[in-house]
């Protein structure tokens, strides 16, 4: 669903404001009108108070929320390159009144399955935990995984162990525990719904072996906020070919903003690099593309020749994640990029 | 939704519980030949069968730009394709294929309503999928029993569901709309038992001793053709959350012991009924007249079946003729006497099934209220 057209936007409070995990708050909200919650469901925060636009606004998803509506809870991480949402709600205090819309469903868990298998990595796990709770209630036959850097990074650890007993399979990057992704998918059949939310890497990871398998691609669900990507963001020159509104793209910046601001006005929609709208061709990079995206397969991608530049970014070729991707470290210079706008 | 609280027991036009069964269509209805489009509580829904004969009912309206599934077609063994832009569903509603692009949006898909084939009939669940439970599905089992035979149509009535089951509740009303057929004095003047749980109202009329009604008389000659005197009539009318009613209907010659227990000297029918709320001002009425005697006889069938259809066809004519008297008079409020107590019933368990589940959800009356 579009951003920013229908929402209907209402002032909530911070009931309380905890820490979770390291870098990770728990936010519990009570709107002006109830808030219903469904697994998979997120609410939009104005974060930048005083603007209206789209880009004032940031998803979080709801871990929990009361049944008659009267509060939900959200996690939040704090991002080392915010460009406000995380700050925002990091810095809020009980009684702090903000603006949010009513859980908005863009994940929804469908029921009646023979069998799930839920996956989160790091704060991805806001978005799963509720699924993972009406799983159990249901009775049915799932798995929760749930992936993180180290323990106290990972939230609400306590009660996740205590709810679903050997149902939780923890992996935990510090303790030599990596996931192998080939193994996790080894008896999951057609018949079984994947869920997952995190991490880039890990849910492309989980995509090519789902894919390699020959599972049924509508059975792997999973939700991006496409903030994440296979390399750390960092500044690079955009240059539009045939125009003189060149610039430079800051790492707390997209490209989609970078060109806003410098007057172009692209075409583009959901922001978090699913719909494809946004997509322009690519020319004379220097560096690669960090294709942040859900819209191309991975031989668009390898081409390079075109981008979502809603997510997507440019990377030198030494960035961190580099190895990840084969790339050799030895290049330099800041990274550029020309767009070929029709 | 309107006219729910406070006066919601009397309100002439109900909203309707969404977590909850009803009737989509009878089961020849939905096919691999043409897929369904109907609308049950305000939510368009597509029907149709998978390869295996499994019956689906899947939003009629593409993810995309809302085209109606209902006017595409079935592809591969579960799935339907958009008739605008190609986009294709399975039977859970996720998305399949896009056009002009090799990955699927992630959040691309359809609702799936659960729907569940019973008593000749798919029942659908338009609300909460977590809450369905095959177990909330009316008893109709006369539908699909071997110790009973009949059939039955659909009606389309345009008036609220309420009004239909109103009529169902209260069977006085035969003396007077249908004084060819099944009224007579004798309905008016004999006293109804009302009795109810927390899912069910039943309503139970006694006759002694009186001459049987057109109708009766000649099911009476199916059975006993040289029957000639008074009976014994009964009408028992069971309502079943949340809009079905099955009639326990009959006659026995006089004194026999129809109305206490031995109906062998009579004729014993069901009348099914259940009702699904299209909107607020449309039903599809879906009914049966079952009977227990003479089994084998078609033409006893299809006489019931056409003589009830001309029977009902005067109670859709009053139904849809009061549905537009209400709209033509808003500041008219429903009255009610001792005859409609079933029906009063039936509404106060609906009002609290509303009330349950707005309790439990946001309604867009309480958004838009908060809005500012």
């Amino acid at each position: 669903m579009s951003q920013g057209t229908q929402l209907r936007w209402q002032r909530a409070t911070v009931l309380s404001h905890r820490a979770a995990a390291e870098e990770i708050a728990e936010i519990v909200l009570a709107g002006e009108a109830p808030l219903f919650t469904e697994p998979g469901a997120h609410i939009d925060v104005r974060v930048l108070p005083g603007r209206t636009d789209s880009e004032s606004v940031r998803s979080y998803s709801v871990v929990e929320g009361a049944a008659d509506g009267s509060w939900v809870k959200v996690g939040v991480r704090r991002s080392p390159t915010s460009r406000g949402g995380s700050r925002f709600m990091h810095a809020l205090k009980p009684g702090d009144a903000l603006e949010v819309t009513a859980p908005l469903q863009n994940f929804p868990l469908r029921v009646g399955a023979p069998r799930y298998v839920l996956l989160a990595g790091g704060v991805g796990i806001t978005a799963i935990h509720a699924m993972a709770r009406v799983l159990k209630r249901l009775g049915t036959d799932y798995q929760l995984i749930f992936v993180g850097r180290s323990r106290p990074a990972m939230a609400f650890l306590e009660e996740l162990r205590e709810e679903h007993g050997p149902r939780l399979r923890l992996s935990v990057d510090d303790e030599g525990d990596v996931l192998d992704v080939h193994e996790l998918l080894a008896d999951v059949d057609a018949s079984t719904e994947f869920y997952m939310c995190g991490p880039i890497r890990l849910m492309d990871a989980v995509r090519r072996a789902w894919i390699e398998r020959g599972l049924p691609l509508p059975n792997l669900r999973y939700e991006t906020f496409g903030n994440s990507g296979w390399f750390d963001p960092e500044e690079f020159e955009l240059r539009i070919r045939g125009s003189e509104r060149n610039t430079v793209v800051s790492s707390e910046e997209s490209i989609l903003e970078a060109l806003e601001r410098v007057g172009v006005e692209p075409m583009y929609d959901c922001r978090k690099g699913e719909c494809g709208l946004c997509v322009v061709k690519a020319q004379q990079l220097n560096g690669v593309i960090d294709h942040r995206d859900v819209f191309f397969d991975e031989e668009e991608k390898s081409s390079d020749t075109k981008l979502c530049v809603c997510v997507s970014r440019v990377a030198s070729r030494s960035g961190a994640g580099a190895e990840a991707c084969g790339a050799d470290s030895s290049a330099h210079a800041r990274p550029s990029l020309t767009l070929d706008f029709p | 939704m309107t006219d729910l609280s406070p006066s919601g027991a009397t309100a002439k036009n109900m909203a309707y519980p969404l977590n909850a069964w009803y009737v989509a269509g009878w089961d020849y209805e939905v096919n691999r030949k043409k897929i369904l489009s109907r609308k049950i509580a305000d939510r368009p829904m597509a029907l149709y069968r998978t390869e295996e004969g499994r019956p689906v009912a899947l939003t009629d309206a593409c993810w995309h730009r809302l085209a109606p599934l209902s006017m595409g077609s079935l592809v591969g063994p579960d799935g339907v394709q958009c008739p605008y832009h190609g986009l294709q569903y399975n039977s859970a509603g996720r998305c399949t294929f896009m056009p002009a692009q090799k990955t699927i949006n992630p959040s691309a898909m359809v609702n799936s309503f659960p729907v569940v084939e019973r008593h000749r009939f798919i029942w659908v669940w338009p609300g909460d999928p977590m809450l369905a439970d095959a177990a909330l599905i009316p008893d109709m089992h006369q539908m699909g029993s071997d110790e009973w035979a009949g059939d039955g149509k659909t009606i389309e009535v345009r008036a609220n569901y309420q009004l239909v089951l109103d009529n169902l509740m209260d069977l006085t009303h035969e003396e007077f709309l249908h004084s060819s057929s099944i009224g007579q004095k004798e309905l008016s003047e004999s006293d109804i038992e009302v009795t109810h749980d927390d899912r069910t109202v039943t309503v139970s009329r006694f006759m002694e001793n009186i001459d049987a009604p057109p109708f009766w008389l000649k099911n009476m000659r199916d059975k006993f053709p040289d029957f000639e005197g008074k009976v014994d009539r009964w009408q028992i009318i069971e309502f079943q959350m949340p809009s079905t009613i099955c009639i326990d209907v009959g006659v026995a010659k006089a004194g026999t012991g129809g109305l206490t227990g031995d109906r062998s000297q009579g004729v014993n029918g069901y009348v099914m009924n259940t009702i699904s709320p299209v909107d607020q001002a449309n039903a599809m009425y879906y009914w049966a007249f079952m009977r227990n005697y003479r089994l084998e006889s078609q033409r006893i069938t299809t006489e019931l079946r056409d003589g009830v259809h001309g029977v009902f066809a005067e109670d859709e004519e009053m139904l849809t003729a009061q549905q537009q008297a209400i709209v033509e008079n808003p500041d008219h409020e429903f009255y009610n006497l001792n005859i409609d107590a079933g029906g009063m019933w039936v509404r106060r368990l609906i009002q609290r099934a509303v009330e349950a589940e707005r309790s439990m959800m946001a309604s867009d009356a309480d958004l838009s209220d908060a809005k500012g």
